[in-house]
């Protein structure tokens, strides 16, 4: 048993404190990323789940600037992006896409500037790329108290907002007709999104913050029909690939080397293949429609890219 | 600031600001600010492949931006678009913190292709980008109807045979062909941005096709222009200018419509 399980994981995988550390935060990063997910694929958020990834970044430069937690500035920039997202009142769906395009790209400006401006008065010239791919084992202990808080937040706050969320996700109208504020809720549900985002962008980086919130919610709404499941399984899948990553980057280093492959790549690919593995799988048994019922319509407008 | 050396930053720049703002044009009306954003950003990673194997960036730029293409629109025919983009985006940007980690790239060097550093534009790499800005202008102007009917009424596109699907991997491929222009001259996120920011301001200004396409674009160069200038002398880096522009051109084109909109309903109540 012991030599069997020597051959999966490379000896002091479990006795590592970077790789508890990790564990850990890695983790919970994915629990709260996966169950905020669910309701950002329903709605069709993706690229505001990402393009808040990269805007809080600007608020990790600005904190290092004034020296504040970086925390604080990655969760500042954050609900400071999705609020404005929001706010702007548009007539078509499809320039919500554009909106949310328009403040990303301010955002992303001012990181360069906050960058630059790092560069330049203390030459911390790593910024852009810790920023930009993160980097797990390296998480200082200082912003774990705060992030734990804003972790447990942002669950409870989906408790709270569970019930109209769903309903102002799955039919607006229907929900509007019930009483529902459904732009209230809306803005609510991105400013969620928003610390489940920054707490990730921080902890795992901002390509994996990404990963863990789209991922594993578009796997687990292939897999189960009711949302309640969804969120359990899109954690659940959440976790495993994370923990996988971190193990398979760890036995990496017996394999190639030395050379190691990054934790990042490591839990991405492995989002990724289980993502295609299962489409594939629903495409195969939607293709073969029960004789005289015309297949279903896909979902969404077949044009509309991202 | 329009010294020798400087000449030819402000070729390239005025190129690919006219590349992007025509494209950038359709990723508008076709609600596809997400493709426009990940397309460049997952090409980015490219680069870093073409120098590790030793091969032209421009080479990997094109490849990966290809790659970007395939998964989207392979992805797409699964599921949910924005999950499709999202996934293939990260799939890339996971390569590139992969090959990040082999080669020992300075961070000066990557910070350039993420936010992009204008000077330094050599004499050499003038002849590829101006062949390449050609060809993506000529593909978008002979695709122009095609894909403005399936863009405006997919339905009625498909009734004189213009498949969607067909259209949707075409339009990824102009947008690909524009960020293998753009993103070594202006890096990946100008690219999004100077895609997204002109062309937006640009309809909210007229909703004929063809002037939107024309101002488009010329809002796209006067932005890039103002940002080469200002980065010039404050210091500062472009980026920050062509975001914070190309935001305000949008906000400036919504105010406009919607106080041509107030002052025609006080016209109509005063009849």
């Amino acid at each position: 048993m012991t030599t069997l399980l020597s051959l999966v994981v490379a000896p002091g995988f479990f006795a590592s404190e970077p790789v508890r550390t990790a564990a850990v935060i890695g983790g919970a990063a994915a629990i709260v990323s996966g169950v905020v997910g669910v309701f950002t694929v329903i709605r069709g958020q993706s690229f505001a789940g990402h393009a808040l990834a990269d805007v809080s970044s600007a608020g990790g430069a600005g904190a290092f600037l004034l020296g504040i937690n970086p925390l604080s500035g990655f969760l500042l920039m954050g609900v400071l992006a999705a609020t404005s997202m929001e706010l702007v009142r548009v007539d078509r769906p499809s320039e919500r896409d554009l909106v949310t395009g328009i403040v990303t790209g301010a955002g992303l400006g001012v990181a360069a500037l906050l960058l630059y401006l790092n560069v330049t008065t203390s030459s911390t010239t790593g910024a852009a790329v810790t920023i930009m791919f993160g980097s797990m084992f390296t998480i200082s202990a200082s912003i774990v108290p705060l992030a734990i808080a804003v972790g447990l937040a942002a669950l409870s706050a989906m408790g709270v907002l569970y019930r109209p969320l769903l309903l102002s996700s799955l039919d607006p109208n229907l929900a509007a007709v019930q009483g529902v504020p459904v732009r209230l809720i809306g803005l609510l549900h991105l400013i969620v999104v928003a610390l489940a985002v920054a707490l990730s962008a921080i902890t795992v980086g901002a390509i994996l913050s990404t990963a863990l919130l789209i991922g594993p919610a578009a796997i687990a709404l292939n897999l189960a029909k009711r949302p309640s499941v969804a969120i359990f399984l899109a954690a659940v899948i959440g976790v495993a690939a994370t923990w996988g990553g971190i193990l398979l980057a760890y036995d990496s280093y017996e394999w190639t080397g030395g050379h190691g492959w990054p934790v990042s790549f490591c839990i991405v690919a492995l989002i990724f293949a289980a993502y295609v593995v299962v489409a594939e799988i629903r495409l195969g048994s939607r293709r073969q429609p029960e004789p005289g019922l015309k297949p279903r319509p896909r979902e969404g407008r077949a044009t509309t890219a991202g | 600031m329009f010294d020798d050396f400087m000449v030819n930053t402000w070729i390239a720049a005025t190129l690919v600001a006219g590349v992007a703002g025509v494209v950038g044009f359709f990723v508008v009306i076709r609600g596809a600010s997400f493709a426009a954003h990940a397309l460049p950003l997952s090409a980015f990673p490219g680069a870093a492949a073409a120098n590790l194997v030793g091969v032209d960036q421009l080479i990997g730029v094109l490849a990966f931006s290809g790659f970007g293409v395939a998964g989207i629109s392979q992805l797409g025919r699964r599921g949910r678009r924005d999950v499709a983009t999202a996934l293939s985006l990260v799939m890339l940007l996971g390569l590139g913190a992969l090959f990040l980690s082999r080669t020992t790239e300075y961070f000066q060097a990557i910070y350039a292709l993420l936010f992009g550093e204008v000077l330094g534009v050599g004499a050499q790499d003038l002849a590829p980008l101006a062949a390449l800005s050609a060809v993506s202008i000529a593909l978008t102007l002979a695709l122009f109807r095609p894909l403005l009917l399936s863009s405006v009424s997919p339905e009625l596109a498909e009734t004189i045979s213009v498949s969607p699907r067909v259209m949707e991997v075409l339009f990824l491929v102009v947008v690909a062909l524009a960020t293998a222009v753009a993103l070594p001259v202006v890096g990946a996120l100008l690219v999004f941005s100077l895609m997204v920011g002109p062309a937006s301001a640009a309809r909210t200004l007229t909703s004929r096709p063809l002037a939107g396409l024309f101002i488009s674009a010329a809002i796209s160069i006067v932005t890039v222009w103002a940002s080469i200038a200002l980065s010039f002398a404050s210091d500062w880096p472009i980026g920050f200018f062509v975001g914070a522009l190309s935001a305000l051109g949008y906000l400036a084109g919504r105010t406009w419509a919607w106080v041509e909109i107030q002052g025609l309903s006080q016209f109509r109540r005063s009849r």
